[in-house]
């Protein structure tokens, strides 16, 4: 009972992580960029579907749909005022780029965070349900939203794979991943490759931030935590590699459930953290990193 | 004596020197409110500069500043409370404590480069706050802990304690930055295998910069608390601190030293000053250094140098 009950919770959990994990390995596959207003980006997406979702004009559907879309508009605010510059900067040396786009990203999430928390405080937040009521799966009561969370995050995660690997827009930015000077060598602009790659990346993030809002509810106050988790993730699976994502979500998402019903809520985070450290030290690529 | 001369002759050390000596003369003509706020900036700068030297010159991108802060805080304030240890040998312990989180931190940098030891600094932070809130029993968990004994109760002596602390603490290391140490420490930064083919061993030094970095954290960590009388982990811990010390020492200047110092003392300022806009204050706060990061990569002490004075 108890188990099943953890299979099904840690199953939900981990497809959201995995969705929010995908679009921020994917933006360093493509482009080299760790974005640590990750976590922001979400949020705002949720607090925008919430926001809206609660005017009558809109309701719940029409307001997530314009949570993602918020979403995506804030994935483009960041590429075009904080990671653009720093990377077409001439003042900032080669080397020392990531080390400027990494602090440059956790302050433009901070603003981010700050802004949420002046408009709409910085309260928890739950979105309506797309879905409402519950059903019983041998026995364990699971609200039905739950699974059209997981639904959701694997279909999504499924159309990624069909447009990364079957369309010609796709198989350029798998491309860019690889080799990008050779992709510009065969007169593919690198710029619209990171156009498409933050758009997808908007939509990621945004679709991940609203489910989360309607299951567990989201604060402006867990931004951070939300961005070092889904880094922890990418790490633990391998930076760049998307399946590795995949399967690290599942192992995080497991491991803290599990902890959670077993040991105490409390403790949820702590054995991923120690994981987390065995794994860097050990094997520093990940579990299915390339390098 | 090369690395000596160079100092002596450089105007930014005069400069420096010169306004260390007015900010002592502070206490004659500003109020006790304006003091306590120079005072925690001024330990804050420490954080920064100690930052500074494992970031900007050994190049090691540590998001957890606090790790080595609150070890040297929580260290300190549990002898202190616990044991009635006195100040001195609580601060020692505490700085030890750190050093030893240093070289626990030095390990993994040693083999791990750029985002991975990034990500590793932050679970130590993480760790760190998850273990003072397990056992609360000991640390007082989310609520903080009280000491004991305070450095003082006059403004102006614990405003004078905070100056003399930054002031030695700057002096150190920045000449250790100026020495031909800080400029290996920069070539194995910048690029490990060419250093270590000139003959240097890169993995001396970087443990040398942890240490040294680790120390200073965890003395002024320690301090702090004695200053403020309490230790929790909003103040000494919380990942937000060790971002504030971060866009302190990115906003003064990187590879400067002196830069922290600077950092700090706007960004603590700044806070006030901007107190009456509420909850944006750390907004505007924020904005300021993304457009300084954006606009003046070099922070603010580089844009005065701006190349002449830099070596």
């Amino acid at each position: 009972m108890l188990g099943l009950q953890i299979l099904i919770d840690g199953f939900a959990i981990s497809a959201l992580y995995a969705l929010g994990a995908t679009g921020f390995t994917l933006i360093f596959g493509v482009s080299g960029v760790l974005n640590l207003s990750h976590g922001a980006i979400m949020v705002a997406a949720a607090v925008a579907a919430w926001a809206l979702a609660g005017n009558p004009l809109f309701g719940t559907y029409l307001g997530a749909l314009l949570g993602v879309g918020v979403g995506v508009v804030v994935a483009f605010a960041t590429y075009f005022i904080v990671v653009r510059p720093i990377q077409r900067s001439r003042a900032i040396a080669e080397v020392e780029k990531e080390i400027f786009i990494l602090t440059g990203t956790l302050l433009w999430g901070i603003m981010i965070q700050e802004a949420i928390a002046y408009l709409y405080t910085s309260n928890p937040k739950t979105v309506r349900p797309l879905v409402d009521g519950v059903i019983g799966i041998a026995g364990v009561r699971t609200p039905i939203n739950e699974l059209v969370t997981a639904a959701i995050c694997w279909s999504v995660i499924g159309l990624l794979w069909l447009l990364v690997n079957r369309t010609r827009a796709g198989k350029v930015l798998l491309a860019a991943s690889i080799n990008p000077r050779g992709v510009t060598l065969l007169g593919f602009e690198l710029s619209s490759v990171y156009l498409l790659v933050w758009a997808i990346y908007g939509v990621l993030a945004g679709i991940a931030g609203v489910l989360l809002a309607m299951f567990l509810g989201v604060s402006s106050d867990g931004i951070g935590p939300l961005t070092a988790s889904a880094f922890s993730i990418v790490v633990l699976g391998g930076l760049g590699s998307v399946s590795g994502s995949l399967a690290a979500a599942y192992v995080v998402g497991y491991i803290e459930t599990i902890t959670a019903y077993m040991i105490s809520p409390a403790y949820r985070t702590i054995p991923v953290l120690l994981l987390l450290v065995l794994v860097v030290y050990l094997r520093p690529q990940g579990l299915l990193g390339r390098r | 004596m090369i690395a000596l001369r160079a100092i002596t002759r450089s105007r930014l050390v005069w400069i420096s020197l010169l306004i260390v000596a007015i900010a002592a003369t502070l206490p004659l003509y500003v109020s006790a409110y304006i003091l306590g706020l120079l005072t925690l900036a001024y330990y804050f700068g420490v954080f920064a500069m100690a930052w500074d030297l494992l970031f900007g010159f050994a190049g090691e991108v540590n998001f957890g500043p606090t790790f080595l802060i609150g070890l040297g805080a929580y260290t300190a304030g549990i002898l202190n409370s616990r044991y009635g240890l006195s100040i001195p040998v609580c601060v020692v312990a505490g700085a030890a404590a750190a050093v030893a989180g240093g070289v626990l931190l030095a390990l993994p940098a040693l083999r791990l480069r750029g985002p991975y030891f990034g990500l590793i600094t932050l679970v130590a932070v993480l760790l760190l706050q998850n273990m003072i809130v397990i056992f609360a029993s000991v640390t007082g968990g989310e609520i903080g802990m009280t000491v004991t004994d305070v450095l003082s109760i006059d403004e102006t002596e614990n405003y004078e304690y905070a100056l003399l602390f930054m002031a030695l603490s700057g002096a150190i290391l920045f000449g250790l930055s100026r020495s031909p140490i800080g400029l290996i420490l920069q070539a194995s930064g910048q690029d490990p295998i060419e250093a270590a083919a000139l003959g240097f061993n890169v993995a001396k030094h970087k443990l040398a910069a942890f240490c040294v970095s680790a120390l200073f954290s965890g003395l002024a960590g320690a301090l702090l608390i004695f200053y403020l009388g309490t230790a929790s982990v909003g103040t000494v811990v919380d990942i937000s601190v060790g971002v504030q010390v971060i866009i302190a020492a990115v906003l003064g200047g990187r590879r400067t030293i002196l830069g922290g110092a600077i950092g700090a003392v706007f960004l603590i300022v700044a806070g006030e000053v901007l107190r009456p806009l509420g909850e944006l204050s750390t907004f505007v706060v924020s904005a300021v250094a993304l457009a300084v990061i954006l606009f003046f990569p070099a922070g603010l002490l580089g844009m005065l140098m701006r190349g002449r004075e830099m070596r």
